[in-house]
């Protein structure tokens, strides 16, 4: 193995081990100098396998490279970068070492060239950000990570049964476009959904994210769920099923964030939105769809990242996190609102934003392919996403009411992270070439249309007068909203609990009843037989025991003649 | 607080110009459809000011939907507290 085809992701991996060794004062040096190097590693790879290593009877390869695999590469290195420059004030060595695993693992999924080698990264993700989530302390921490891990546990068993069966029945560990109509395939497609914060169990996504710390939740918003949609582009592009999953998550996304008040966890549900554009594409399966996927996971990285920073300095500043307690913070944080504002534009697919050149190629795949119905839903979504986090977001946040807070803007490494991500934002909106470029598949589509920017236009800012004409009916509340969690927080629980809760019962009466029945047989016996010449107190004469004996012994020899 | 002591974003007079500035935008953006030439894919997206009204209709449609699922889903924020 040469430098330039060593696993790029295992650079972040090993690093991580590195940084609780190394002192505090050369920490950042590693922690943003890994994720370069790493960026360095993933852009020198050729096309093609490396890095294979025998296992029993098959043959791993920890390094498949091509333009897909690169573009995640890509996206997972600078949000890692980003990421810790944001994290710099970070002083839980432990998070920052579960986040530099996690990311490490999520690139070896991108680089994964087999089923075996993707399933040993995919459960390296799962543990490592659990510590992530268990890493911001404290009990509910903790209540949180486990139920967290339970559903990725949950995911990665199903997907490795799937991948067992799939192994079976072809014989090949070769990780390649599938459809799901076999045992195996079915479950690695049920596997990788899971992590997709797909229905019904998605609300890990929106129960465990929020509760990471103000740094934590900004890595965890990127790695699994893009990782999902990336082994479902390579694994299941133009599953018809996907595009219904996919509708269903934008709303679902929608429709929650409306009612939160958590301003995270509105950015949670978001994600679960945003994802579901990307499934949807996958499901559409096309050229122009799978494109568009590629670079929307590409933007929609950098946009959350950089909302959930700016959502992060604002609990870093207050210590708030609920919308009902925010407000008015543009007076005293006017550049972490700036760099919001520019983070909901680009989630709105406004124009000279990125997400207005990445999501629009999904929507314009949706009607090249004639589907009349997918596409208004996609175009109804999104104003929607202009409802629930292009507006909602900074407004509840940032303006709104005057809360009375007035705290500054944050340290200068967090605003320099917020800087770095506003500027991709614009700068991807600006010049969508260099994006393209990188796409899977050349790209003919021309993004900046008069017409197509009046339309967009039109459907986001007539989106923003609904919400204002409608704001006295989304006034915050200090609610939360039930979500599928409640079934194995609540329901589980109770059904759970009231069905032991009998069967102890029953169990007990039937124990009871046993003993008072052999203590009353036991007495009967023990009545019956007193006395000298009862049962159990005769004698019996020392020479029948002896004939006794004789008779054993008899049959022993006798069975030993037979064999 | 007084009109003069807030910031000069939240001042009524602004608040006012605001709406007037954003209601004119939306005005010359429905207008716009007249200099431009839509080329629908389906027969219904084609018609004048279509993402307009389709943006409204869905956004009030979405806000309501939300707040009817929100009376049957809605709890108190320590609902969950007791674990």
């Amino acid at each position: 193995m040469t430098m330039s085809d060593f696993p790029p992701g295992l650079v972040l991996i090993i690093g991580a081990f590195l940084l609780p060794i190394i002192g505090q004062r050369l920490r950042p040096m590693l922690t943003l100098g890994l994720p370069l190097l790493t960026l360095y590693l993933v852009w020198s790879l050729p096309n093609g396998t490396f890095s294979t290593f025998p296992l029993l009877d098959y043959n791993l390869a920890f390094v498949q490279s091509d333009s897909i695999s690169r573009l995640f590469a890509t996206v997972f290195s600078i949000m890692t970068f980003g990421g810790s420059l944001f994290a710099l004030k970070q002083k839980r060595v432990l998070e920052l070492v579960s986040v530099f695993v996690y990311a490490g693992s999520a690139i070896g999924v991108v680089f994964a060239g087999d089923l075996i080698s993707l399933f040993i990264f995919w459960e390296i993700m799962a543990v490592a950000s659990t510590v992530v989530v268990l890493s911001a302390g404290g009990k509910r921490s903790y209540q949180i990570s486990m139920r967290y891990f339970f559903v990725h546990v949950f995911g990665g068993t199903l997907l490795l049964i799937g991948i067992l069966s799939h192994i079976v029945d072809t014989g090949s560990t070769a990780f390649t476009a599938m459809e799901p109509n076999t045992f195996g395939t079915i479950f690695i497609l049920m596997g990788f959904l899971i992590n997709a914060a797909a229905p019904p169990l998605s609300a890990w996504l929106s129960d465990a994210y929020p509760e990471a710390s103000f740094s934590g939740a900004v890595f965890l918003s990127a790695f699994t769920t893009k990782a999902a949609v990336y082994v479902l582009l390579r694994g299941f592009p133009g599953t018809e099923v996907l595009i219904f999953i996919g509708v269903f998550m934008i709303f679902y996304g929608i429709i929650y964030a409306l009612l939160e008040n958590d301003m995270r966890r509105i950015l949670a549900y978001s994600i679960v939105n945003q994802v579901g554009f990307m499934v949807t594409g996958v499901g559409i399966g096309t050229e122009m769809a799978l494109n568009g996927v590629a670079a929307h996971a590409f933007t929609h990285i950098i946009y959350k990242g950089l909302l959930l920073m700016s959502a992060g300095s604002v609990l870093y500043m207050t210590g708030r996190r609920k919308c009902t307690d925010l407000g008015g913070l543009f007076q005293s944080m006017p550049l972490t609102a700036f760099c919001s504002i520019i983070g909901a534009l680009s989630i709105s697919s406004f124009p000279l934003t990125s997400g207005f050149i990445s999501k629009s190629m999904i929507s314009q795949a949706a009607a090249d392919e004639s589907l009349t119905f997918i596409w208004f839903m996609l175009m109804a979504a999104s104003a929607g996403v202009f409802l629930h986090a292009g507006i909602k977001f900074p407004w509840f946040v940032f303006f709104q009411k005057d809360s009375g807070l007035r705290p500054s803007d944050p340290p200068w490494s967090m605003r320099l992270a917020m800087i770095l991500f506003a500027s991709i934002c614009i700068g991807l909106g600006i010049w969508p070439e260099y994006l393209y470029a990188m796409l899977p598949y050349e790209v003919t589509y021309v993004p900046y249309t008069v017409t197509h920017v009046v339309q967009m236009l039109q459907l986001l800012l007539f989106s923003g007068f609904a919400f204002f004409i409608m704001l006295p009916l989304m006034k915050r509340t200090l609610t939360i909203t039930l979500d599928f969690d409640w079934t194995y927080r609540r329901f589980f629980r109770l059904v759970l609990g009231r069905l032991f809760a009998t069967i102890w019962k029953i169990d007990g009466v039937i124990r009871r009843s046993f003993l008072a029945k052999l203590d009353s047989g036991l007495n009967y016996l023990a009545q019956r037989h007193e006395g000298p010449s009862s049962l159990l107190s005769r004698d019996h004469p020392a020479g029948s025991m002896v004939i006794w004996v004789t008779v054993l012994l008899a049959i022993y020899l006798l069975m030993s003649f037979i064999r | 607080m007084n009109e003069q002591e807030k910031h000069w974003l939240v001042r009524e007079k602004t608040i006012r110009l605001l709406w007037r500035g954003g209601i004119a935008i939306l005005f010359l953006l429905v207008m716009a459809d007249f200099f431009i030439h839509a080329h629908p894919y389906f027969q219904i997206d084609g018609t004048f000011g279509f993402f307009s009204w389709f943006a409204l209709v869905t956004c009030i449609s979405m806000v309501l939907f939300a707040k009817a699922l929100g009376l049957l889903l809605k709890r108190k924020d320590t609902y969950y507290d007791n674990e």
